[in-house]
């Protein structure tokens, strides 16, 4: 697998899962705050990712 | 007001502890290391035991499959040494990975360093996650 955009969804669906389990004790407040952890990854890599995009110059 | 910090300080310290000994606590921060979750596991947090995992193994596993190294341990390379000790977080996955001769690396694939960051960071949120089972055995959680 090459795609980019694919590993970055792994990668951060991974990540936020461990993260969500280690600060939350209830399943749904894991859910919820894996999903916001999620979305804030992949928000933030296609914001830098698009302020990335004249460069280089 | 009084009463509310009073009563969460009660129910801190009468939070059971499941591993209260020396011995014990080395043996869960062991198993965590060696077993992602195994040591929730051990002491009855399944749900998160699965989760951490699933997850970790995945992390690994893709690693390896992105064609990442598993850094060595040299000492007159300081980044290489750090990345080694982060992926060590593994146990035993990192263990059984050095002695099928997993984890090689390719440069010159175009997954190289996905593959590196996958393995890099499985380690890391072991760490993590032993510490988190530490927390839990002395009843911090």
């Amino acid at each position: 697998m090459t795609s980019h955009v694919l590993l970055l969804l792994l990668f951060a669906a991974l990540v936020s899962a461990v993260f969500a389990a280690l600060s939350r004790d209830e399943p749904g407040a894991q859910l919820k705050t894996g999903a916001i952890m999620f979305g804030g990854f992949v928000g933030a890599a296609i914001l830098l990712g698009w302020l990335m995009y004249p460069f280089p110059l | 007001m009084i009463a509310g910090i009073m009563a969460s300080k009660s129910s801190a310290a009468e939070r059971p502890r499941a591993a209260s000994e020396p011995g014990a606590l080395a043996l869960v921060c062991l198993a965590a290391w060696a077993i992602p979750g195994a040591a929730h596991f051990w002491l009855g947090r399944r749900q998160k035991a699965a989760v951490f995992f699933v997850a970790l193994l995945t992390m690994f596993v893709s690693g390896l499959l992105l064609r990442g190294r598993l850094f060595p341990f040299e000492t007159s390379e300081p980044l290489v040494a750090l990345a080694a000790i982060a992926s060590a977080g593994m146990g035993l996955p990192w263990i059984v990975a050095h002695m099928v001769g997993a984890g090689g690396g390719l440069v010159t694939a175009v997954s190289y360093e996905y593959g590196n960051t996958f393995l890099i960071v499985a380690g890391l949120l072991n760490f993590l996650v032993i510490l988190d089972a530490f927390d839990v055995a002395v009843g911090r959680k």
